[in-house]
């Protein structure tokens, strides 16, 4: 095996993307955990939190370009660090859905509503298995687990169908309610639209092994607000 | 697309040295083509083989086939086919004479001695080499004169005043700057509207950035040459088919 000093650079933005993932796992874990404990301490930590996540997809961003413009990677190697542009833009986004839940923390602090907290916890769970498992698939070169792992997005939809009715269930009993119980809805939107971002993880493992830009299992029946039967 | 030279079933010994071993494969008309490979390859001696370059080494012999469109190239005069194709080399090489006679060089040895004639040729192929502006007021002065950039595109002037159909070039910008590199490529690409190209490089972002097709070539455990894989140049380089050529594109040879 030669280029080693390419090899390095390369398991060394892998290295990179990774932490990445678990900067964004723990920052939905907290922002979550912040809403069902209404700990505006912890929501304000997850909001400062993103800027270190914007920071490090930045610095990983860049240490991509500069690989590209010395390394002149060919094939797979390319399509790794192309992929990996990818991926750390998808694991930001998802940072911002946890700074948009922890904004729901500050907003719902002296709201006295109750909140479906046990769908949105299963929710975190599901996403975040999903999402561990998409960045290993992706660092481990695993089509077989990458090509699976959007299938659990199904029940992550049918708790954000849950947590929707929820929500309705509050503004038709209490209308005084309708701006908070909206902010529950939003919860919901951002957790499963995080799952769908792990999707577009697993198209780039597949990318990076089979050269192939492919979608994974498009959903007939979701409308432009990702909602089923509404 | 049409196919321009086809090569089927190709052999050569250097005595008893296999150099190149069962190499079959069809140059794309109007196309570039790049040759790529380790040392040792034998992609230049292959490349030397489709205008009988070979046939000065008496040790050398051949079996298989290459035909330049439906033409047997051992059935043609050597003088004959190197008009049909013709070559540029890795070093310039002009000959120690005015830039005119350099390019003229070639029509007036096919028999063309009309000094109108022959200035129009040279005024051509000076255009279609990209050098006329340079060199218009001194065509007198000695090939040698100029710049390696200028002179490797003297040299392919001189190879485009017999009007071949096809152009072999030898690793043609390995001894030039990179601004005359990329000078050498733009006209490459120019050049593929009117011939057809078949170039051996070193350089693997050259034959990513500057041709349509791309032979990879590797060398057998007995050290005998063999095409690995063809294909359209974007295609081995993202995504080649074969693991060998995927390690020597990616640096991760031997």
């Amino acid at each position: 095996m030669t280029r080693n000093l390419f090899t390095r650079k390369l398991s060394s933005i892998q290295d990179e993307v990774l932490l990445l993932g678990s900067m964004v796992e723990n920052a939905i874990i907290n922002a979550v955990n912040s809403l069902k404990n209404r700990d505006v301490k912890l929501a304000k930590n997850v909001y400062e939190e993103d800027q270190n996540i914007n920071g490090k997809r930045f610095a990983i961003e860049n240490a991509i370009l500069i690989t590209i413009a010395t390394q002149n990677p060919m094939a797979k190697d390319l399509r790794q660090l192309a992929a990996m542009l990818d991926v750390i833009s998808e694991l930001e986004r998802m940072g911002d859905y946890a700074k948009g839940i922890a904004k729901v923390t500050l907003r719902l602090e002296s709201a006295n509503i109750k909140l479906p907290i046990t769908e949105i916890e299963t929710m975190v769970e599901l996403a975040i298995k999903m999402l561990h498992k998409a960045l290993t698939a992706f660092i481990e070169d695993d089509t077989q687990t990458a090509s699976k792992i959007p299938y659990e997005d199904d029940m992550v939809d049918q708790l954000y169908n849950d947590v929707y009715h929820h929500a309705v269930d509050i503004m038709m009993a209490n209308p005084q309610h309708v701006d908070d119980a909206n902010l529950i809805i939003w919860v919901g939107h951002n957790l499963e639209r995080l799952a769908d971002r792990v999707t577009n993880i697993c198209e780039r493992t597949i990318f990076v092994s089979t050269g192939e830009l492919m979608e994974l299992e498009v959903d007939e029946d979701e409308d432009e607000f990702g909602l089923e039967e509404v | 697309m049409n196919t321009k030279i086809s090569v089927s079933n190709f052999n050569l010994h250097y005595g008893s040295f296999q150099a190149l071993r069962d190499v079959s494969v069809e140059i794309p008309e109007n196309q570039i083509t790049a040759m790529i490979g380790p040392s040792g390859c034998g992609k230049s001696t292959f490349l030397r083989s489709f205008n009988r370059m070979n046939d000065l080494i008496t040790s050398v012999s051949i079996s298989g086939t290459i035909l330049l469109e439906n033409e047997n190239i051992l059935e043609l005069h050597p003088v004959e086919l190197r008009k049909k194709i013709g070559m540029v080399f890795q070093r310039p090489n002009p000959f120690p004479k005015s830039i005119f006679d350099n390019v003229a060089y070639g029509p007036k040895a096919h028999g063309i001695h009309d000094k109108h004639e022959l200035e129009e040729i040279v005024e051509k192929s000076l255009k279609d080499a990209f050098l006329w502006d340079e060199v218009k007021d001194s065509l007198n002065q000695s090939g040698l004169s100029l710049s390696g950039g200028q002179q490797q595109r003297l040299c392919i002037a001189r190879t485009l005043a017999v009007e071949p159909d096809v152009i072999l070039m030898d690793e043609p910008a390995s001894a030039l700057d990179p601004i005359a590199t990329l000078r050498i490529e733009d006209l490459i690409q120019e050049l593929k509207r009117k011939y057809t190209i078949v170039i051996v490089t070193h350089n693997m972002q050259q034959a990513a950035r500057s041709s349509d097709f791309t032979a990879f070539f590797h060398i057998h455990e007995d050290r005998a040459g063999y095409l690995v894989e063809f294909d359209e140049t974007q295609k081995i380089f993202t995504t080649p088919k074969n693991k060998i050529t995927e390690d020597y594109i990616t640096g991760r040879f031997g």
